[in-house]
């Protein structure tokens, strides 16, 4: 939440000459279509019968819909499991490369953070020809060590989302707690010395504090990145049409509603709905993240 | 500024979301001034611009062909996507109100669900329907839905194109019924467990004409009422023979057209395919090391009485967004009915749908040497002959394609019932009629 | 390296500099290879994509995927990708620059702006206008294509630059960390001073605070820059006219070209097509690297 600038006595509009630019523009792209897509869940638009207003049926559809709540599931899933793993291998490199016990640190900083600028539908493309279970790298894999990998397979499918999408961000990650652990001032590692705190009385004490603000702010932003899972699956999808669906996450069943179904009222009801789930997440775990902060 | 915005948007809701309805359907009242045949090279002198939304491969060139005849007229060729893609497009823009095309290239499955929400033009107002002795019967049916919603480019008699030194290496005949076709897969695999007689993983493009050639006929549509039965005699009957095939694993559970499927034609993992009489051009493109090996052959029987379907193949319509519909309607009767045209399309190693070439010698006595000098057209065009009739698809039949998969294709990766699948898919294509408004039976 | 000569030079260094382990800490190579195995598996498929993106469509077809093909057709394939279709590729290229400039450039001046105002002045709708703005953000954009794109196509955007410039210019994550970076950077006795010499608001902004918030502002333009140069979906829904796809896009019609009654497989220029969109933003990275270091530091502190 921002911090409170100190009082002033009478209304200073000076502001919003720095704030209106930008808030005209996120008006425009994001607020009306929000309360667009507001009004157009309100209503039922059929191909046969044309357009008619229903209250919150389609809310009430929605929320009883095994489609929805299936793709749902599947998220926050990728969600419980995906984000912590890919969490903790970013803290783990920051703190290795922060150690200073690496040699040639620099390269270490820039290759694990080069996948971020790869394009997700570069990368995606690339591990669906990595993936290949018959002739792609996995099938020599398979060949040369006797295992029996199928990334395509629908028990593997999540995990290998879950591979893409934690080699996407995991160096994106890896730099935010990289830059928290750079602020903690030399000062306080030199007086842990003297007090005798050794290495993981140094990490407990100094460098895992300095890296929680980050940590919130990069959980909220994963779990707000897995709740619209949508270019992975879908770029993937034609490799692996059965087990990735057209509800597999609920973005892509907003989408496939809307563009293959026309169905476009009920599509924006599923993208309110789950904006409204992922602002309530997000909004506690900030809560929960600066709670802990105070104490 | 975010004042005037903000009015702009307020003032735009409602308006977009009164565009965004698509027009109730069943009503042939057509809201502009009917057009006569004679417009057409009226419109033609006249000229003016176009745009044509196409990916086939002689699309380009064929519109430069037809600039050099009509040289008042521009023709922009606009690759909107590969048929899903293009229908999201074309789809997105009849919602909007704006941004379609004045012709599209639209596949024969999809046609009437874009006849059905009111975004095509009946060409038959243009004196259309005197064309139809030019086409073969199958594919002219597919675009005369109630009105002239397009003119046939290509078909996709189907056909099996097998590898014939796998064949000869594993002692194969080719099977000319499907009981000597899951036989022969038996055998290939039996002898090497790499090899798959065929690939599939579920591919509703497939899978119905399959159906269809089964003597399964799914879909009754008679305006908005819609009846479907995917437990039909014929799809039953499909569906236990690929259950003889999928069950025991001997289909290749390749994706149709994924890299590793191109690899498994190359390498020879995958011995045939059952596909449209445009495979062969494909094969012989991008297959280079088939060459020679290649050869196609009859789609197997049920009973020994030969029996096709079409599988692919697109029309090109007139969209109702065109401005000059008289325009796009004369460039559309060249593109698909003129000589010079269809030359041009040919030699793009398209299939064509027009009977004069089917028939013609040429055509007919072509022999190439990828296909170890075959003269692969006499088996397309006898299949172009044996199309069964009566087959109807949905009119939300791109929808239906979408969620295949969700059904029929869990039959596919647990190797289990296809019927099942098939039960499932109905199911979610009733429920989604009904949601639509459809009088669904 | 052997453990002996390790500790040999760690008692060397130790008896030099007795706090060494605080600034300079003995070098540990288990922790290097360690983090090896980290470095692999970042750049383990950037390799493949290397490697296959020099070989033709036959040699992809077959052998093995990280062995190099029978003939190095990196360069002919680069050529090829670039002349394929009139060229159309370099258009894409042409078309995300365009992107790029406009979007990211816009994005980082609309952030950085009201990052500023926000951190700096109190006025009257300021607690809602962070409200809106955090709550807006968790809306999947993807399910707001829909009505964007209803209400663009009203107003005659789509297919056209502005359908996907427009909306790239709002950055909330930009907008956060200017915020922040002001906080700590532009003292505020700095601008009474030069409000008391008289300077108007905007002119002490670009005079003063905009240096001092030039590493931040680099970092938002790069992580814009990022966004707009991989931005997907967009594009996707609000284009139809491949000439003004951008390089993404683009490069998947080109894999999906691979199916259908038409198909044309060109996996090998979609490869090179992919090689060729990642350089130009890495080399961005590379040469910036240290800016938007020095600018993210500021951000991750606060919570």
């Amino acid at each position: 939440m921002p911090p409170q600038a100190p009082r002033k006595p009478r209304r200073d509009w000076r502001g919003w000459q720095f704030t209106g630019p930008f808030a005209a523009v996120f008006v425009f792209v994001f607020i009306a279509p929000l309360a667009y897509a507001l009004w157009l869940s309100l209503f039922q638009n059929r191909l046969v019968g044309g357009n008619a207003f229903v209250g919150l049926e389609n809310y009430r559809t929605a929320l009883t819909d095994p489609q929805f709540w299936d793709g749902f599931l599947r998220v926050l899933l990728f969600l419980l499991v995906q984000v912590p793993i890919m969490l903790a291998l970013a803290l783990i490199a920051a703190l290795a490369i922060d150690s200073a016990r690496l040699y040639a640190t620099g390269l270490f900083r820039l290759v694990i953070f080069l996948p971020y600028a790869v394009p997700a539908v570069v990368a995606v493309l690339m591990w669906g020809f990595i993936y290949g279970d018959h002739f792609g790298l996995t099938a020599d894999l398979n060949e040369l060590l006797g295992t029996d990998l199928r990334p395509f397979a629908p028990a593997w499918m999540t995990a290998s989302l879950g591979n893409i999408v934690t080699w996407e961000y995991v160096g994106y990650n890896m730099l935010i707690f990289y830059s928290a652990l750079k602020t903690v001032p030399y000062e306080l590692y030199e007086a842990a010395e003297i007090d005798g705190a050794r290495g993981v009385q140094v990490l407990k004490a100094i460098k895992l504090p300095a890296v929680r603000g980050a940590v919130v702010i990069a959980t909220i932003f994963s779990i707000i990145g897995s709740f619209q899972l949508f270019n992975e699956p879908n770029v993937l999808k034609p490799l692996a049409n059965n087990v990735i669906n057209s509800y597999f996450t609920p973005n892509m069943y907003a989408y496939n509603l809307s563009f293959a179904g026309q169905q476009y009222n009920y599509s924006a009801t599923i993208a309110i709905v789950m904006g409204v789930i992922t602002a309530a997440i997000a909004y506690a775990i900030q809560l929960r993240g600066t709670r802990r902060e105070d104490r | 500024m975010s004042t005037i915005k903000r009015r702009t948007i307020i003032g735009t809701v409602p308006a977009a979301l009164a565009t965004g309805a698509l027009a109730a359907c069943g009503d042939d009242a057509e809201p502009a001034a009917a057009g006569k045949p004679e417009d057409l090279d009226a419109a033609l002198e006249q000229g003016g611009k176009l745009t044509y939304w196409t990916w086939t491969p002689s699309g380009e060139a064929q519109a430069a062909a037809f600039t050099a005849q009509y040289p008042n007229v521009e023709v922009d060729v606009v690759n909107a996507g590969t048929a899903t893609d293009e229908y999201t497009a074309l789809q997105n823009a009849v919602a909007a109100g704006s941004g379609a095309p004045d012709v599209a290239q639209i596949e024969y499955y999809a046609l009437q669900q874009f006849a059905l929400s009111d975004s095509l033009v009946d060409l038959a107002q243009y004196g259309f329907a005197d064309l139809e002795p030019q086409y073969t019967a199958s594919t002219w049916a597919a675009v005369n839905l109630g009105g002239i919603y397009g003119l046939p480019q290509d078909s996709g008699p189907m056909i099996m194109l097998y590898n014939q030194a796998i064949f000869d290496q594993f002692g194969l005949t080719v099977p000319a019924t499907w009981d000597e076709y899951v036989a022969a897969a038996e055998t290939l695999h039996a002898a090497d467990p790499d090899r798959f007689l065929t690939n599939d993983a579920g591919d509703p493009g497939f899978a119905q004409p399959l159906i269809w050639q089964a003597g399964g006929r799914p879909y009754t549509v008679d305006g908005t009422n819609v009846a479907i039965d995917l437990q039909d005699e014929g799809s039953r009957r499909w569906a236990d023979m690929w259950n003889r095939m999928l069950q025991p694993g001997l289909l290749a559970p390749i994706p149709t057209w994924s890299d590793d499927w191109w690899k498994a034609l190359s390498n020879g993992t995958v011995a045939s395919l059952i596909s449209g009489s445009w495979m062969p051009g494909i094969l012989e493109g991008s297959v280079p090391e088939g060459a020679g090996n290649w050869r196609v052959a009859p789609v197997p029987s049920y009973d020994g009485t030969p029996a096709t379907a079409e599988n692919g193949g697109s029309a090109q319509s007139v969209l109702k967004q065109s401005a000059n519909p008289a325009l796009a309607a004369a460039f559309l009767r060249w593109l698909n009915s003129s000589p010079e045209s269809i030359a041009v399309f040919l030699e793009n190693g398209g299939f064509p749908s027009t009977t004069a070439e089917l028939a013609s010698a040429e055509f007919t006595g072509t022999a190439p040497d990828y296909f170890g000098g075959q003269q692969i057209n006499e088996v397309c065009v006898a299949a172009s002959e044996n199309v069964a009739t009566g087959f109807q698809y949905l009119p939300f039949q791109v929808y239906a394609n979408s969620v295949f998969p969700d059904t029929v294709g869990t039959a596919y990766t647990e190797q289990g019932d296809l019927n099942a699948g098939l039960e499932a898919w109905q199911a979610s294509l009733e429920s989604y009629g009904e949601t639509q408004g459809f009088q669904v039976n | 390296m052997s453990t002996a000569t390790r500790n040999h030079r760690t008692i060397h260094h130790r008896a030099r500099r007795p706090r060494h382990s605080v600034a300079n800490p003995r070098k540990s190579l288990a922790l290097t290879l360690l983090m090896g195995l980290f470095l692999a598996y970042a750049l383990v498929p950037l390799a493949w994509l290397f490697i296959n993106a020099s070989k033709t469509q036959t040699d992809l077809f077959g052998g093995f995927g990280l062995a190099f093909g029978d003939s190095f057709a990196l360069w002919d394939n680069i050529a090829r990708t670039f002349t394929y279709d009139d060229g159309i590729f370099l258009r894409w290229l042409g078309n995300t620059l365009l992107y790029v400039v406009a979007g990211a450039g816009g994005a980082t001046l609309l952030a950085t702006l009201a990052g500023y105002g926000l951190a700096k002045y109190t006025f009257p709708g300021r607690k809602a206008y962070f409200a809106v703005i955090l709550g807006a953000i968790a809306v999947p954009g993807t399910a707001l294509a829909v009505p964007t794109f209803l209400l663009f196509s009203r107003l005659e955007l789509t297919n056209t630059p502005w359908a996907i410039i427009v909306p790239s210019l709002i950055s909330p994550f930009g907008l956060y960390l200017i915020w922040v970076y002001t906080l700590e950077s532009v003292p505020k006795e700095l601008l009474e001073a030069a409000r008391i010499d008289g300077a108007g608001e905007m002119r002490i902004f670009f005079t003063i605070a905009a240096k001092l918030l030039a590493p931040g502002i680099v970092t938002v333009a790069l992580f814009a820059v990022v966004a707009t140069w991989n931005n997907y979906f967009l594009p996707l829904i609000m284009l139809s006219d491949p000439n003004w796809y951008p390089l993404t896009v683009g490069l998947n019609q080109w894999s999906e070209q691979a199916s259908g009654v038409a198909a044309e497989p060109i996996f090998n220029l979609v490869l090179t097509g992919s090689l060729l969109t990642i350089v130009p933003i890495v080399a961005v990275f590379v040469l910036l690297q240290r800016f938007w270091q020095s600018g993210l530091s500021a951000g991750s502190v606060k919570g």
